[in-house]
């Protein structure tokens, strides 16, 4: 028996934790590889020879720029009804008791803890019963809905670190409430909005699930991704795009994760 | 939970109008006037955060639940494939069909499979992350696990694992090297878990599934080991405890909220999906993937709707389950 546990790790544990993390990372070095591959409809490893073109080739598409586009226009916009709606819930559950508070609660969650593809076919049906065209809009409803409890989990969780004697100083020295949530609230609140933001953008930015059952005709990036991968030629296209993908959200996601990271790993 | 509110100090100032910023413009004084009122009238200000929320989660995607569940009990005129707005059974009856009933069998043994190995793949990390990781190396182990929740599903899913259990691939040819091409070869002729290739087999899909959601597993278990007090494994060891038995009975159960927490997802994520399908594993049906089609090629709403309710049904039994399992404190 291990006296001092607390110590040091034991070698096999270790090792395992690398190699699930290496685990993990792994598939990535091989997208990144397979950009590169001079090979047009085949994996084979190691690749023949390595080249750039398909670099030119993903970047010419006019498809890919419009894919682009969209997803970032339904990311920003439904973030940004994610923030309000979120934040308001977030307060309110906070900050009173009331009937259906427990039930809210576990109505934010729903629509990530159950299978996307209920969301997505509950919406589709609800749009088609209203005659609702698909398109950017729908697009948006969609992400709005599942992007809500990103930002609800990122603000409750600051509110409740939150001493609660701050407002309460803040109310004793004269502040109105309005005052209070200007100078003393919101500043606090900021970078877990910011956060929650971010991952909201990020999470909207590469859904596909919903997605397929609400854009009708249109194609968001990932959509785009989906429909390159089965051309039979050219097929490193797809990585350069995929890395593409990859890359736009990864920096701010891990400012994000940075800003909030006292806050424990909350999984979505 | 409920944390006091500030209404007890609120009532406190109500009486001492004095500005703290000096805000004496008319603009000021709206906004004065509208936060007094709200001030006097506490439940018009849980009202106004309440109601967007109330209006896109209660009526919005609630009523758009309810549309769903009416949809299933309608059904598609048979020679005209127009939408009869009828109540009935017929869709919940072809449930039963042997076909169907062995989709959703299928799927729900596959998101088991990969919930498990999830499991275990999860433990070491999260164990390591809880009890020995320094600070520093605890945030980049942490960092390294997140950052692939928020990175696309479909790169990391599809595109990633497709050159990599491709027939040439990657990972056929570390194994020929490695000389266990054999091993490979007498798995895919396996009954269960086999197919014509690599890439077409159920082994595949398995290994992207389980590949895909391991860091929803790691996470709430990581959260859940962390709250396990060192003192309290040392205390086993101390009356005598061999590590394994510490672990099977202190660890371990003081584990389940964060396994259950993380099986939530390991669980959902599967059930639902339709991608992954369509691109590894054999021709066989998953739920999602009949969900799909249903929708897309077939243009039968109302089967595909009664074929969503039953993945719902089966999440809503396990998030039950879950909750009494205290998994909703480890998420």
């Amino acid at each position: 028996m291990r006296t001092s546990s607390t110590t040091r790790a034991g070698l096999g544990l270790r090792v395992s934790t690398l190699l699930v993390v290496g685990f993990l990372y792994a598939p990535l070095a091989v997208t990144v590889l397979y950009a590169f591959t001079t090979q047009t409809s085949a994996f084979t490893f190691p690749p023949p020879d390595l080249t750039t073109r398909w670099w030119g080739q993903a970047f010419g598409d006019p498809k890919m720029w419009s894919a682009l586009r969209l997803s970032l226009l339904v990311a920003f916009v439904g973030t940004a009804t994610a923030l309000l709606i979120g934040g308001l819930l977030a307060a309110a559950v906070h900050r009173a008791r009331f009937l259906g508070r427990n039930a809210l609660a576990f109505l934010v969650v729903l629509p990530i803890a159950l299978p996307g593809i209920v969301t997505g076919i509950a919406l589709r049906s609800t749009f088609s019963q209203l005659d609702l065209p698909f398109g950017t809009q729908t697009l948006v409803i969609g992400h709005a809905t599942f992007c809500i409890v990103i930002v609800y989990n990122n603000v409750i969780a600051r509110l409740r670190r939150m001493s609660p004697s701050l407002t309460e100083a803040s109310s004793d020295l004269g502040a109105s409430g309005w005052q209070t949530f200007r100078h003393v609230v919101l500043p606090n609140l900021g970078t877990a909005l910011l956060a929650g933001g971010i991952l909201a953008f990020a999470l909207s930015f590469d859904e596909i699930i919903v997605t397929t059952f609400v854009s009708g005709q249109q194609q968001t990036l990932p959509i785009y991704i989906f429909s390159i991968l089965f051309r039979p030629r050219a097929k490193p296209v797809v990585n350069v795009v995929a890395l593409l993908a990859i890359a736009i959200t990864f920096l701010p996601v891990l400012f994000a994760q940075l800003l909030t990271r006292d806050e424990g790993g909350h999984v979505r | 939970m409920g944390p006091p509110g500030g209404a007890p100090s609120a009532r406190r100032s109500a009486g001492v109008p004095v500005a703290v910023t000096g805000a004496t413009s008319t603009t000021g004084g709206v906004v004065r006037s509208v936060s007094a009122f709200f001030h006097r009238h506490p439940w018009a200000k849980l009202l106004l955060l309440l109601t967007p929320a109330v209006l896109w989660l209660g009526v919005l995607y609630l009523g758009s639940l309810g549309v769903l569940l009416s949809y299933s009990f309608f059904r598609l005129e048979e020679f005209t494939g127009l939408l009869v707005r009828e109540i009935g059974t017929t869709n919940y009856q072809q449930l039963l069909q042997p076909t169907e009933r062995e989709i959703v069998l299928r799927t729900v043994a596959m998101a088991a499979a990969v919930t498990i190995a999830c499991a275990f793949l999860a433990f070491p990390v999260a164990y390591y992350m809880a009890r020995y990781a320094s600070p520093r190396m605890r945030l980049l182990v942490y960092l390294s696990v997140i950052m692939p929740l928020w990175s696309s599903y479909l790169v990391r899913g599809a595109v990633a694992w497709r050159s990599i259990l491709a027939g040439e691939g990657v990972l056929p040819w570390t194994l020929e090297k490695l000389h266990l091409d054999g091993v490979l070869r007498f798995l895919l002729q396996a009954p269960l878990i086999g197919g014509q290739s690599l890439v077409q087999s159920k082994l595949s899909l398995f290994i992207v599934f389980t590949y895909l959601w391991l860091p929803f597993m790691i996470l709430p278990l990581h959260a859940a080991l962390e709250r396990v007090p060192g003192s309290l494994l040392e205390a086993s060891g101390d009356m005598g405890a061999r590590p394994w038995m510490t672990f099977r009975r202190v660890v371990l159960p003081l584990a389940k909220p964060g396994l259950v927490a993380g099986s939530i997802f390991t669980f959902s994520l599967t059930l639902g999906d339709f991608i992954l399908p369509q691109i590894f594993g054999t021709s066989q049906l998953y739920l999602g993937q009949m969900v799909f089609t249903q929708v897309g090629v077939a243009g039968n709403l109302p089967l595909a709707a009664a074929f969503t309710f039953v993945a719902m049904a089966i999440m809503l039994l396990y998030l039950g389950a879950a909750k009494r399992l205290g998994a909703f404190e480890a998420l």
